[in-house]
């Protein structure tokens, strides 16, 4: 093993004899392979058959909301809510996940009654995710600045045109269960 | 080195492995084969089933036609949750809740048990909204209707 090191160490010392170009060549290559790997790799975990491996029954809740059949056919799939789009805050989100793959191996919510007795924990972490990123993943589609306030009810004008647009409230604050089951509210605000 | 690589080859095989899912969203409308009253027809044949109505995301409050009548919902409910975790209805119209968010308050009816006694929240017995209380989408009657609601509501 040492004597591998020694002469990769030696080997990255001399200065290449290859042609500059080709040198360079390697260079692009090696990146796109490994970047483009990395990428691809991390594009797999932000897919729904990826998050059903664990999450199955939370993944059949979403079918019956809005954000899986409307009438236009637009989609959100689980990534688009729970994972940043942003390429750091999504890095850091991806590497506290992998506590969650601790969880998966001693099987935490393995079956539904061990799922739904630990729902409200599950709610709750992601609840107080949105509410400290300005519900940022809701925002990616949702934008305020093109919300057409002549198309909403009156009470949800009269919410937005207020405590949203102030910043005192943020979306996830009034808008929780929209596409999943809730846990137990008794004692959440609004409820 | 290769005892790593082994590894973490075996890590990807379980995780790629463990990653499907199955989507048991058929609809079955078959009877199974099953003799029943009507012979071993599907009701599918026998009775088409009608077109779904959309219901109106808002509307005016609709006026009540008898005395007893559970006001109507004039909005779309698509999503309510109304179960033993949570009441998206009462989201607005408890009567802790109904103020701030200028909606009707549930009559204290609610609050009484079979018995007649006053609970301090609503009664189990009234807490499924949806029992008496529907929303209503543009259907035509089926057949003619000539009701009227009496003088004191007109």
């Amino acid at each position: 093993m040492l004597k591998l090191l020694k002469r990769l160490w030696f080997i990255m010392k001399t200065p290449s004899s290859a042609a500059f170009g080709f040198v360079l060549f390697l260079g692009f290559a090696g990146g796109i392979i490994f970047w483009g790997g990395f990428n691809t790799g991390m594009e797999a975990t932000n897919t729904e058959e990826f998050c059903s491996g664990c999450h199955a029954p939370i993944v059949k809740e979403i079918q019956e909301t809005i954000h899986y059949s409307n009438r236009s056919g637009v989609r959100a799939i689980c990534s688009d809510c729970h994972v940043p789009h942003n390429w750091t805050d999504k890095i850091v989100r991806k590497v506290q996940a992998s506590k969650e793959l601790v969880a998966f191996a001693m099987g935490t919510i393995s079956t539904q009654e061990k799922f739904e007795e630990r729902r409200a924990y599950l709610a709750n972490r992601e609840w107080h995710r949105m509410k400290a990123n300005n519900s940022q993943e809701c925002r990616n589609c949702h934008e305020f600045d093109f919300m057409d306030f002549s198309e909403q009810r009156a009470l949800s004008v009269k919410q937005h045109s207020t405590a949203l647009a102030s910043g005192d409230k943020t979306c996830v604050d009034c808008h929780k269960g929209i596409a999943h089951q809730l846990p137990d509210m008794q004692g959440v605000e609004g409820w | 080195m290769k005892k790593l690589l082994t590894a973490i080859a075996a890590g990807i095989v379980v995780l790629s492995a463990s990653s499907a899912w199955s989507s048991d969203s058929d609809i079955i409308t078959d009877n199974g084969g099953v003799l029943s009253l009507r012979g071993y027809e599907q009701v599918s044949d026998v009775n088409k089933s009608e077109d779904m109505k959309r219901v109106p995301r808002d509307q005016q409050l609709i006026d009540r036609e008898y005395i007893q009548q559970p006001p109507l919902i004039p909005h779309s409910i698509r999503g309510y949750q109304v179960n033993t975790n949570a009441n998206k209805c009462l989201s607005c119209h408890s009567f802790k809740n109904a103020g701030a968010m200028s909606a009707t308050k549930i009559s204290v009816t609610h609050f009484e048990t079979r018995e007649g006694e006053t609970l301090s929240d609503v009664s189990p017995r009234r807490y499924f909204c949806l029992q008496c209380h529907v929303p209503q989408a543009d259907a035509k009657p089926l057949v003619e209707n000539t009701f009227k609601p009496v003088d004191s509501l007109q």
